[in-house]
């Protein structure tokens, strides 16, 4: 097997006195599809905020395509630019187009000019289907549409790893299916991708490993097929039984 | 009853448009939905139509029909005279209009004034309409360019030295402050009890002072075989222009990133060049007219403009300190707004221009102008910091994570994500802090400055023009003028914030 692109160990954060993260160990290959699920409140969200230094942490290293984040967080700026991050709530900057939306960063950090920056973007925002709207504001789409646009964002910074934390769960129902299909397409596209989702339909279909995780800890890891089928400890039964009605 | 009650229903007959019963529409119908379709309505526009007879009405009559119109002193203005009750005394203002204007600046000179109010209308204009394109130019000229070509046109006099001169005079100002605060230590130490230990910081200060006298030698050297050589500004310009134009082209990345860093920095010192050359400030300049011969409309819009321009970059340096995680900027921030909030404005002009003379080392002096001017921008801004607080505060965190997951620093996700958007939610605010500060100009003159309403209430003085209506006049009028400039930044704010909450609108 080849060098992991991100490799955790011994990660460890506490939000003041509260024990979030105890001891996680996690390696992720390149191309390799990640599902982490797990209780509400169990940390998932704080773990993948860790790989791209949106939280800082007290013990452990990540080393992210080699290079090293430990807890002083030197380096953030590389790791960030080799780092997509999609959030549950879109986050697109309101007061911008969903192009300016797009060529925000490659313009601002990787200091492409700006005629070549809207090319790349409206690759981008085709490949999840929306280029017709590329002159609306955020504001004036569906949540679906919205979280594409987000995704097509961090897909323009050309990431090595994609992070995505629930990025479903603030959507209707109706909506979910056109989200996860762009995911799938990503997936199929050879993506690095760590998910946070309780999508299970999404977990078997793409993921190469589902993650388990209780207070602050990872409980189980294995193949969606073992994972679904064979659960070994209680707390993944319990967990399997309540979202799998 | 139709059978809508039972289980299964299908409409047989379309029901036809009918036209509404009662009148809805037309001024009938707005009469009657608008204005007295309630007992307290009916109340409502009985009051607004006494308002209207008792305000409205007599105003008209002041202003227009009982006015005078024409005359050469105060008999025009006389009821005697006139043969009716007189309203608005206008041959008064037609008299005063360039004291109003102008103040004491001197006659010949006042073409300088006239001078520019035109420059300034020519670049706001452009940049007030946002169809028209150059805006980063027009700005840079507005906010840099102008001002600079203001105060030598203004004020008047020539520049003998240029960057390095100044660069020079600054560092030289620091210097001997650190070497003065050095010494008054050790004075001290004379008469304290800790004695010993005083001397010792004090002639470590002092040390420090005379370590950057040295360091900043050469440059002070280079300034003075400048100005002994008696050339004029010409080659402390060169080595300006020079020295800028290379750092801003390393900074700009280098040759890999072109030469527009370059070509900009050279057409602006080219630019410079052309102004001091035009204006003849290499050879003294225009006359210098001393700003205690300033005023009124002058000084008013000199104070509001720069207040207005001062006071927003310093409002939103305090706002971004008060959210600070450093510990020191957020206090200092803390207490800078409470304390500018905490005094009443007439005590920040009067403490500016009376007992700061008495802090500042003798041969240091400030103009009166300039000290009200400064006291103006730091009071306004301290407001102003509150004003965007609220927007700050109004921006969800989710937009600095997703800026910083993308990797945008710190400085870039504040100026292009986080301000704007702030920057947006509170325009009513802050348009309402400059309209009060527009009018709140007018304390000046309690510091001997003559702004609009300082000058009137100076022409009341002429006896020439003592009539009954002769204050009412002026007042109205003066009223008038600030009303407009009021009015006129308050639409203009609507227009702004109707075309930059674009996005909200679906
Ligand atoms: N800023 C914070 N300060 C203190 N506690 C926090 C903070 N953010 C999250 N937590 C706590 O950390 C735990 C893990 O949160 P999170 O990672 O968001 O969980 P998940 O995404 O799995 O639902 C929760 O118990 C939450 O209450
Ligand atoms: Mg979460």
């Amino acid at each position: 097997m080849s060098d992991p692109i991100v490799k955790i160990s011994g990660l460890n954060k506490w939000y003041g006195e509260f024990h979030v993260l105890r001891d996680i160990d996690l390696d992720v290959t390149k191309g390799e599809r990640i599902v982490i699920c797990g209780p509400s409140g169990s940390g998932k969200s704080t773990l993948i905020r860790c790989i791209n230094a949106l939280e800082e942490f007290q013990e452990g290293e990540i080393v992210v395509d080699g290079i090293e984040l430990g807890p002083n967080l030197k380096h953030v700026d590389a790791v960030r630019r080799e780092v997509g991050m999609v959030f549950q709530s879109f986050n697109l900057f309101p007061h911008l187009t969903v192009l300016d939306n797009c060529t925000l960063a490659p313009i601002w950090v990787r200091n492409i000019p700006k005629k070549d920056a809207e090319a790349t973007a409206m690759k981008f925002l085709e490949r999840v289907k929306i280029p017709h709207q590329a002159n609306k504001f955020p504001g004036q789409m569906s949540g679906g549409q919205q979280q594409r646009v987000a995704i097509a964002r961090a897909l323009t910074m050309n990431p090595k790893v994609m992070l995505f934390d629930e990025p479903t769960s603030a959507l209707d129902p109706e909506m979910v299916k056109e989200v996860l299909d762009t995911m799938v397409d990503l997936a199929e596209e050879g993506m690095t991708m760590l998910v946070v989702t309780h999508e299970m339909g999404f977990a078997k279909e793409v993921a190469n490993r589902v993650v388990f995780m209780d207070a602050g800890q990872i409980i189980e890891a294995n193949t969606p097929n073992e994972f679904f089928a064979a659960p070994q400890h209680a707390r993944t039964k319990l967990f399997l039984s309540q979202i799998l009605r | 009853m139709t059978d809508i009650m039972a289980s299964s229903y299908v409409r047989q007959d379309l029901v036809a448009e009918r036209p509404a019963p009662v009148k809805t529409t037309g001024f009938v119908g707005f009469v009657r939905t608008r204005l007295l379709n309630s007992p307290t309505n009916i109340l409502l526009t009985i009051l607004g139509l006494l308002l209207i007879w008792y305000i409205v009405v007599p105003s008209f009559k002041f202003l227009l029909v009982d006015a005078v119109w024409s005359g050469k002193d105060r008999t025009a203005c006389l009821a005697e005279n006139v043969g009716h009750p007189v309203g608005a005394c206008w041959p008064f203002i037609q008299a005063k209009s360039t004291q109003l204007i102008y103040g004491f600046y001197p006659e010949a000179e006042r073409w300088r004034v006239t001078l520019t109010f035109a420059l300034g209308a020519v670049l706001l204009l452009p940049l007030l309409i946002p169809r028209l394109p150059a805006k980063s130019v027009n700005a840079g000229l507005f906010f840099f360019a102008f001002p600079a070509v203001a105060f030598f046109l203004l004020h008047g006099g020539g520049i003998t030295g240029f960057g390095v001169s100044w660069v020079a005079g600054l560092l030289q100002l620091f210097a001997d402050s650190i070497s003065g605060a050095g010494a008054v230590v050790v004075g001290l130490s004379k008469t304290s009890a800790a004695g010993p230990l005083l001397w010792a910081i004090g002639s470590v200060i002092a040390l420090i002072g005379t370590l950057l006298h040295w360091v900043i030698f050469p440059l002070t050297w280079l300034r003075d075989q400048m100005q002994a050589a008696g050339q004029g500004p010409w080659l402390d310009f060169l080595i300006t222009a020079v020295v800028v134009s290379v750092i801003l082209f390393v900074l700009g990345g280098g040759a890999r990133a072109g030469l527009r860093p370059l070509i900009t920095s050279l057409a602006t010192f080219a630019g410079i060049a052309a102004v001091i050359k035009l204006m003849g400030l290499d050879h003294g300049g225009l006359p210098i007219v001393d700003t205690r011969l300033w005023g009124g409309l002058l000084v008013t819009l000199v104070i509001a403009i720069t207040g207005i321009v001062a006071s927003l970059p310093i409002g939103v340096a305090l706002a971004l300190g008060r959210r600070s995680t450093i510990p020191l900027i957020r206090i200092f921030s803390i207490t800078y707004i409470e304390f500018w909030r905490g005094v009443p404005l007439i005590t920040v002009l009067f403490f500016a221009t009376y007992m700061l003379p008495l802090f500042l080392p003798g041969n240091f002096t400030v103009d009166g102008l300039v000290r009200a001017l400064i006291g103006v921008s730091l009071f306004t801004g301290a407001y102003q910091a509150e004003n965007l607080r609220g927007g700050l505060a109004a921006v969800p965190r989710g937009q600095g994570e997703a800026a910083s997951a993308l990797g945008l620093s710190w400085w870039k996700t504040t100026s292009l994500i986080v301000l704007p958007q702030a920057l947006r939610h509170v325009i009513p605010a802050i348009v309402n802090s400059f309209i009060s500060l527009f009018k709140d100009t007018s304390l000046v003159s309690i510091v001997a400055l003559f702004d609009l309403l300082g000058s009137l209430r100076a022409s009341f003085a002429d006896p020439v023009w003592t009539t009954p209506s002769t204050a009412f006049t002026g007042f109205a009028f003066v009223g008038i003028i600030y009303f407009i400039f009021c009015f006129g930044i308050s639409r203009y704010s609507l227009f702004v914030e109707h075309r930059l909450n674009a996005h909200r609108r679906n």
